[in-house]
């Protein structure tokens, strides 16, 4: 399972300018010299004067920010290959560019193919200096990879037809939403979908071996009424077609941005259930032809400077939380985002229980929701 | 006349060239319709530990013998709901006395609403008449409330009135030429001889359409079997076809089952073959009635 990635891209969200509006209140955080990162490694990197990456798309977790920031900072030719390439693209530009000079030296995937990756010794191991920060269930042990950023089941309401706003999942259940209630695709198509139905068996006394009750939740909820079967996307939410879309928190913040002076729309994190998360990787590839420089984007990206860059494009970076504790995140980027409580307890789930998961959807989902 | 020398020349110096247009035209139809065929036959015996039964055996899976009970439904009702609408109304606007501006606005209107259809056709219609929609809502205003009267929009029903906004323009297509071929001159000869419009119509006129109001009916069953985007966004694939469930599997970003979706598209096949069979059967006896031109 992977983030939206293409979700967002096609819905053709101008996330780049929103993102970096957003960012604003970055601006004052970023020290004119950078993160403090070792000297022999910015050396070396400059000795080799270049760094190729694959799959970042510019407005895509601000990555087009980050991209321009480390270039300005060390000085070093950056390649940026393929920024639409998908998790499997940037695995076979490893496999088939090998010994090439332009062949990637990071590469940014899903968390299932960040396993494939290190099954098929395409990543080398990197432990970057916050390596303790990092939540142990979103890295590999011998640190071939790791998660950059993530985000939370949401759920965006247009306030102007959703007149109050729900605050868990059992406030879904209310006869006020009647025929309001969207996902973004099927459970089984689209991954935020099938995040809301694990995010619902996680309120209803489910767990990530067992996604059962999510299932019946909505089984429940289109019983009621409350479900709108039709896909919300964000002209649906704004239009008030959908008004109470469950969706990842990186989109919905989007589409608020988006909504702005034609629909106001609230996003929150459900409250009284763990959050279910959903992250991405970064891993150097084995065959990194400027490993040097691979090693300073690795500690750039996962420096306090770095990881705040994913919050002008709504992404949580994986850090956030050891962050927040530590005060490092500015007050003023802090309030445009959903409580940083909501993200205290997030959790993520394994690929096999992923795996799992989904063949139980798939057979129980045509059953159970009937609309 | 031309000496009989010539015209040999003329036909050996023809029949390479027709077979040159033939041969590519057989090449096109390898290339992408045999092969790809050939390729998902395949595909959906072969798993990852080689010869397998598992991805057709699935096909047996609850929710893929509910998606093609609702394909097939939805096909064949949308396609009848349009081939009967389409037809009356192209009857209606070509019969001699009707205003020509009102043919040509129908003609139009359909060669445009044909063509509209996928996300921006299921937008529009969730606008209107889905739970939140605008006439709904007025309805409700106004003491009707649709919903509660038992009409759904994200339902087979209401999937069918979605699909006849496409389908019925479609049949007035296909459709107005064979009214045309009508010859008056059979209805004039029907009447001088006292048979009643009805009798006309059971006679003459339905038997002589027969065949092509069937290869329509084909045809829009075909679109309405192939359909995707638009059930997909009304329904979320909740009204699971096999289209729908086809793009799960395939291009979703939840899991990947190419076999699974090489077994649903084979299944598909044999029933757009089934179906077709069954046509040129019903339309051999129909066509006994088609005037010989």
């Amino acid at each position: 399972m992977t983030f939206d990635r293409r979700d967002l891209l096609k819905t053709g969200l101008g996330l780049a300018g929103a993102g970096l509006a957003s960012a604003s209140g970055l601006r004052g955080a970023l020290a004119a010299d950078g993160p403090a990162l070792p000297a022999s490694l910015i050396a070396a990197a400059k000795k080799e004067g270049q760094i190729n990456v694959i799959g970042l798309p510019p407005d895509w977790a601000n990555w087009g920010a980050t991209i321009t920031r480390f270039q300005a900072l060390y000085g070093v030719k950056l390649d940026s290959a393929n920024p639409d390439a998908s998790s499997a693209e940037e695995l076979q530009a490893i496999r088939s560019l090998k010994s090439q000079q332009r062949a990637p030296d990071v590469v940014d995937v899903g968390p299932s193919f960040a396993l494939i990756g290190a099954k098929d010794k395409l990543l080398q191991p990197y432990k970057v200096a916050t390596w303790k920060d990092i939540p142990d269930d979103v890295k590999s042990a011998d640190g071939l990879w790791y998660g950059d950023y993530f985000g939370v089941e949401s759920f965006a309401v247009n306030v102007g037809v959703a007149k109050t706003v729900p605050q868990t999942w059992a406030d879904l259940k209310k006869p006020a939403y009647k025929g309001m209630i969207a996902l973004n695709g099927n459970p089984l198509g689209a991954s935020a979908a099938f995040g809301a139905v694990f995010a619902a068996a996680l309120a209803n006394g489910g767990s990530y071996d067992n996604i059962e009750p999510g299932v019946e939740f909505f089984g429940e909820l289109a019983k009621l009424g409350n479900l709108n079967p039709s896909v919300a996307t964000p002209a649906s939410l704004i239009a008030g077609q959908t008004p109470v879309v469950i969706n990842w928190d990186y989109l919905s913040l989007g589409y608020k941005k988006q909504a702005e002076g034609k629909a106001d729309i609230q996003v929150l994190v459900p409250t009284g259930a763990t959050p279910y998360g959903n992250f991405y990787c970064q891993g150097i590839s084995a065959y990194a032809p400027h490993p040097a420089n691979a090693k300073l984007w690795m500690e750039y990206v996962y420096s306090d400077e770095g990881q705040l860059a994913f919050l002008g494009g709504f992404a949580h970076p994986i850090r956030f939380n050891a962050m927040v504790a530590a005060g490092k995140i500015p007050d003023a980027v802090l309030k445009t985002l959903p409580p940083a409580d909501a993200y205290k307890g997030v959790k993520f789930a394994t690929q096999d229980q992923a795996a799992k998961a989904q063949k139980v959807v798939a057979d129980m989902w045509p059953r159970v929701v009937k609309i | 006349m031309a000496p009989r020398g010539e015209n040999l020349i003329r036909a050996r110096v023809r029949a390479p060239v027709a077979w040159l247009f033939i041969g590519a035209f057989f090449a096109v139809a390898a290339a992408f319709m045999v092969a790809p065929t050939a390729m998902l036959a395949v595909q959906s015996i072969y798993g990852d530990d080689g010869f397998t039964f598992a991805f057709i055996a699935s096909l047996g899976d609850y929710r893929y013998r509910v998606a093609f009970e609702n394909s097939l439904i939805l096909s064949i009702a949308s396609a009848t709901v349009g081939m009967i609408a389409g037809g009356l109304i192209a009857h209606a606007v070509l019969r001699p006395g009707a205003p020509t501006w009102l043919r040509s606005a129908v003609t139009s209107f359909s060669a445009v609403a044909a063509n509209f259809a996928g996300v921006p056709l299921a937008f529009a219609f969730i606008a209107t008449l889905g739970s939140l929609g605008l006439l709904t809502t007025m309805l409700k205003n106004l003491g009707i409330d649709l919903y509660a009267a038992g009409f759904s929009l994200y339902s087979i029903p209401g999937l069918t009135l979605v699909y006849s906004y496409f389908q019925i323009p479609l049949m007035i297509i296909i459709i107005t030429p064979a009214i045309q071929a009508l010859r008056p001159a059979w209805r004039e000869a029907a009447d001088n001889l006292g048979a009643s419009p009805g009798q006309y119509w059971r006679m003459v006129g339905l038997p002589v359409l027969a065949p092509s109001l069937l290869a329509g009916w084909i045809l829009l069953f075909g679109s309405a079997f192939s359909a995707y985007a638009t059930a997909y966004a009304l329904t979320s694939g909740n009204i699971g076809l096999v289209t729908t469930e086809i793009s799960n599997v395939l291009s979703g970003n939840v899991m990947e089952e190419p076999g699974t979706g090489a077994a649903l598209s084979v299944g598909m096949i044999v029933v757009m073959v089934g179906v077709l069979l069954i046509s040129t059967r019903l339309g051999r006896r129909a066509a006994r009635w088609t005037p010989r031109r």
